[in-house]
């Protein structure tokens, strides 16, 4: 349970900190480091960083559309065939970037399955 | 058994690697790449630099730094997000101009020279194609060229100016990273590029294109030849049994001494055009109007416009105070385009209506056997090849020749619209003339009197114009603008033949022949895309379309009494009263046999009856004309609805006037019906038992046919519309033909009125916003006003020190 926080943890710290130097796929590179370096078992090894990013981006986008009104998540809702929706925009946005850190884990996982076995 | 299990349990973990190596890659790769119209939805959405860095208003306090600028330039913003820029030199503020238009709205300012130039599939891909051949071969990017070329030859001065404020818009676009760029890049996943002065060109090419770019002597042509010469002129004269021109009729030409061009025996080519490129909107017009201090109540004069263009969000017009120490503008800009176009500054007030001259003609050229030369007063000239290199999203690039002859571009060969190996049809066109369009404006917001405005004036080619004019002295005047070919009697309404030097354009008008008036003795000017002039104009100018019903609305309302107030302007902004109706309606109303209706479609009759002609929101009598006349007019020109043959219908003052006077004419009848002959009377039946059908299918849909729903006028985002980013339903009456202009998705894309005090007050509006980012609460925030009917002061800055009611100020300043 302890690792697993742990890794929640790091792999927001980590997504955040790449985001400042790689384009959005910096979440899928910040999960394959933590699943490398902190490694999880079971579903743990896709739920956690899923959790982590499905989080770290679903707040940052609340904080940043609460404060302009949902002006925008509202219309590109619309755009998006979400009914016009903010908030399931906002989901659904973390939802993204929690698919592909969580699969990006898993490949991590089983990378350093492989690596160990040698 | 146990070493194969091992063997086993390897193989496992490795394909458990690959495929999620695999599954990976695919995440990646589907949240990476645009699909059909889906953007990349890992760029598109992810919260550091997809679409939430664009929820929120733009900054508009702080100080920027901008390369090239001579002195500090002071931007104030009031709460409508109206710049007032306080420059120190000319050239700085066209650099801000530059600047704060890309700030604001730079998408729209770039995809409109994209759109112009013939770009589109670099963006969209090959859909665009079509759209982007038929801009090429209709030779935007090459009159765009001419322009360029004129002034570098002629007028560096302007040039410079051009460049300035390239150097504004670039500076804006180097200061942007990738999670800047306005929201429309990210969907459709490219970025800016450099601004350059040819996108200025190309955008007044798209205006000039926009407002006289429209013409038919193409189908004219047909017509002629399926209906013959004794129909064609019943059916489209050179002027109509009324005219109330621009220019009042009274006037005298006796000034004029150079003559028409005499008639040659040119004989119309009667070709058959089975289809023509795309047009503009038909009904891009405008009302202006101006009175005298005599006829104002306060003794000021008082000046209006309103252009009725597309309705598109970002707005067309993006407002702006421009000043520097020698001069203080005040009105709508044109991204792309520099200076105030309609406005005021502390001396005079000016504004456009379209002028619909007709400026294209069409030549028939025949070629040679390789198509290197063409046959002209009995000899062969070479055409010039203009290559065309198209880039298309995601293929290669397409490439176009275009044969060029001294007429213009060859739109329609072999390769395009048309299979005749040997000939096509080239266009000769003033918007290829190349010319200083530009220095108009820059002219016009210094001018301080009525001279100064006539010698900014005479800069302008086209898009012709009807410049309405008032200054704080008391004039006012009304000139229509362009450079026109003296024409002869008849020459260019049909296709002509391009081998005859006699068809060539011979001369063009002299400037100062062009019509105009100054302080008429009915103490106002007026101005509604009708006709120019009456017959007594010395020079050739027939019917192309001209507006024939908000002309005599407006100039009956400034003949119905003696003085007008800002009350009374906003009135006849708002004025929804349908003249064309009241013209025919009362006829039909009378003259069709009720005894043939159901009681449904009685039901409609008597509504229809008690309709009082006002095109307002909560009647249903504009849906019901709307639909009887249209039935009626398709049953009525049934004649002219011909397959593969690009035709056009007569224009409805002549359907009206034609249905009165010519009840008995054999066009009456409807020719699939071969047994019997029907009457007007018939058509006004079937017709209504059409509408009627059709209203209560509308009544089902959408609940009822009031005119609110029926119309359901929308703002829509360039992009085709785009749902999300546009305004629908929005509840403003009118309709073409009307003062208020509002159709569907076209009207008064700008409400001005300024009152000559001095300085000048005044007010404005559009149905847009400030801003052209969709996530920000400027994007749309006048459109409930505007439909209203309500106006916005404009807060004409005297000098930078006035602060009151600004929320934010931006300084630019220079490098060092």
């Amino acid at each position: 349970m302890k690792k697993n926080i742990f890794n929640f943890i790091a792999t927001i710290v980590l997504a955040s900190a790449l985001s400042y130097v790689l384009p959005w796929w910096s979440i899928m590179t910040a999960a394959l480091a933590t699943s490398l370096f902190i490694p999880l078992k079971k579903a743990a090894v896709f739920f956690v960083p899923f959790l982590a990013i499905t989080f770290f981006w679903a707040s940052y986008c609340f904080i940043v559309s609460s404060a302009n009104d949902f002006t925008l998540a509202k219309r590109i809702s619309t755009l998006l065939e979400l009914g016009g929706n903010p908030y399931l925009l906002i989901l659904v946005t973390g939802l993204v970037g929690g698919l592909a850190a969580g699969i990006t884990a898993v490949f991590g996982k089983q990378l350093a399955l492989t690596l160990n076995k040698k | 058994m146990v070493f194969l299990g091992s063997y086993n349990l390897e193989l496992m973990k490795y394909a458990k690697l690959l495929l999620s190596f695999i599954l990976t890659i695919v995440i990646f790769f589907v949240l990476n790449t645009k699909m059909g119209t889906i953007p990349p939805i890992g760029k598109f959405l992810n919260p550091y630099n997809g679409i939430w860095q664009n929820e929120h208003d733009e900054s508009i306090s702080g100080e920027i730094t901008i390369p090239g600028l001579k002195d500090k330039v002071t931007v104030h913003y009031d709460e409508q997000l109206i710049p007032h820029v306080f420059a120190q030199n000319e050239h700085d503020l066209y650099k801000a101009q530059g600047y704060l238009t890309a700030k604001h709205r730079l998408w729209q300012l770039e995809f409109q020279t994209y759109a112009s130039a013939g770009r589109l599939s670099e963006i969209f891909g090959e859909t665009a194609l079509n759209y982007d051949r038929s801009e090429r071969r209709r030779g935007m990017g090459y009159g765009a060229d001419q322009a360029i070329a004129y002034m570098k030859k002629n007028d560096t001065e302007t040039l410079r100016f051009i460049q300035d404020y390239a150097d504004g818009v670039n500076a804006y676009i180097n200061q942007l990273s990738p999670k800047d760029y306005p929201v429309e890049y990210k969907l459709l996943d490219y970025k800016p590029e450099e601004w350059t002065p040819k996108k200025t060109a190309l955008l007044l090419m798209y205006m000039t294109k926009m407002l006289a770019g429209y013409d038919d002597d193409l189908e004219y042509t047909n017509v002629l030849r399926e209906i013959g010469e004794k129909n064609f002129n019943l059916l489209f004269p050179d002027f109509f049994d009324i005219t109330d021109p621009v220019i009042p009729k009274e006037t005298d030409w006796s000034f004029i001494d150079v003559p028409q061009t005499d008639l040659p025996a040119s004989k119309v080519v009667l070709d058959t055009i089975t289809a023509t490129i795309i047009k503009p909107h038909p009904d891009n017009g405008s009302n202006n109007w101006a009175i005298s201090g005599a006829k104002s109540k306060t003794g000021h004069p008082i000046l209006a416009n309103d252009p009725h263009l597309g309705l598109n969000l970002p707005a067309i017009w993006y407002i702006m105070q421009l000043s520097t120490p020698n001069h203080n503008a005040f009105g709508a800009t044109i991204p792309g385009a520099l200076g105030v176009i309609s406005g005021f500054n502390q001396f005079i007030a000016w504004g456009e209506t379209n002028a619909t001259r007709d400026v294209i003609d069409w030549y028939k050229v025949e070629f040679n056997e390789d198509r290197t030369k063409y046959k002209y007063d009995g000899t062969w000239k070479d055409v010039t090849i203009r290559v065309e290199d198209i880039k298309i999203k995601g293929k290669e690039n397409y490439k176009d020749s275009v044969l060029y002859t001294h007429h213009g571009p060859v739109v329609y060969d072999k390769n395009f619209m048309s299979d005749n190996g040997r000939s096509g049809y080239a266009m000769r066109w003033i918007g290829h003339e190349g010319g200083n369009n530009q220095k108009t404006f820059i002219e016009m917001n210094k001018a301080k009197n009525y001279d100064d405005y006539v010698s900014a004036l005479k800069y302008w080619n086209a898009p012709a114009q009807n410049f309405v004019f008032a200054s704080t002295e008391g004039d006012i005047a009304l000139w229509i603008q362009g450079k026109f070919p003296n024409k002869w009697e008849g020459q260019g309404k049909f296709l002509m033949d391009g081998s005859n030097p006699e068809n060539d354009w011979q001369s063009y008008i002299p400037q100062a022949y062009n019509a105009h008036t100054k302080n008429p003795e009915r103490g106002f000017v007026s101005s509604a895309n009708q006709h120019p002039v009456d017959e007594n104009y010395p020079y050739y100018v027939f019917n192309d379309g001209y507006e024939t019903y908000r002309n005599r609305v407006i100039n009956d309302y400034f003949n119905s009494k003696e003085k007008f107030g800002i009350d009374d302007f906003k009135a006849l902004h708002n004025n929804n009263f349908n003249l064309k109706a009241s013209e025919l309606l009362p006829l039909m109303i009378s003259e069709m046999d009720t005894s043939e209706l159901t009681e449904d479609e009685l039901i409609i009759f008597n509504e229809i009856k008690n309709w009082k002609f006002n095109n307002d929101i909560d009647e249903v009598g504009p849906s019901i004309w709307r639909q009887w006349y249209g039935k009626l007019r398709n049953l009525l020109w049934d004649e002219f609805d011909i397959e593969d043959v690009a035709m056009m219908k007569p224009y409805t003052y002549q359907t009206i006037y034609f249905l009165k006077h010519h009840s008995s004419h054999e066009y009456i009848d409807i020719v699939e019906t071969k047994d019997k002959v029907e009457t007007s009377q018939d058509l006004y039946l079937i017709a209504f038992k059409e509408a009627a059908e059709r209203l209560n299918e509308i009544k089902s849909e959408k609940g009822d046919y009031k005119w609110l729903k029926y119309k359901a006028t929308y703002a829509g985002h360039l992009l085709q519309g785009l749902p999300a980013f546009s305004r629908f339903d929005i509840p403003i009456g009118g309709d073409r033909n009307i003062v208020n202009a509002t159709s569907e998705n076209h009207g008064p894309s700008w409400r001005m009125i300024v009152e000559m005090t001095s300085p000048p007050t005044a007010l404005g509006i559009y149905p847009g916003g400030q801003s052209g980012n969709p996530g920000s609460k400027y994007y749309d925030n006048f459109i409930d006003d505007w439909a209203e009917g309500k106006y916005h002061e404009l807060n004409f800055l005297q000098s930078e020190t006035t602060t009151a009611a600004m929320i934010g100020t931006l300084t630019l300043k220079p490098t060092n």
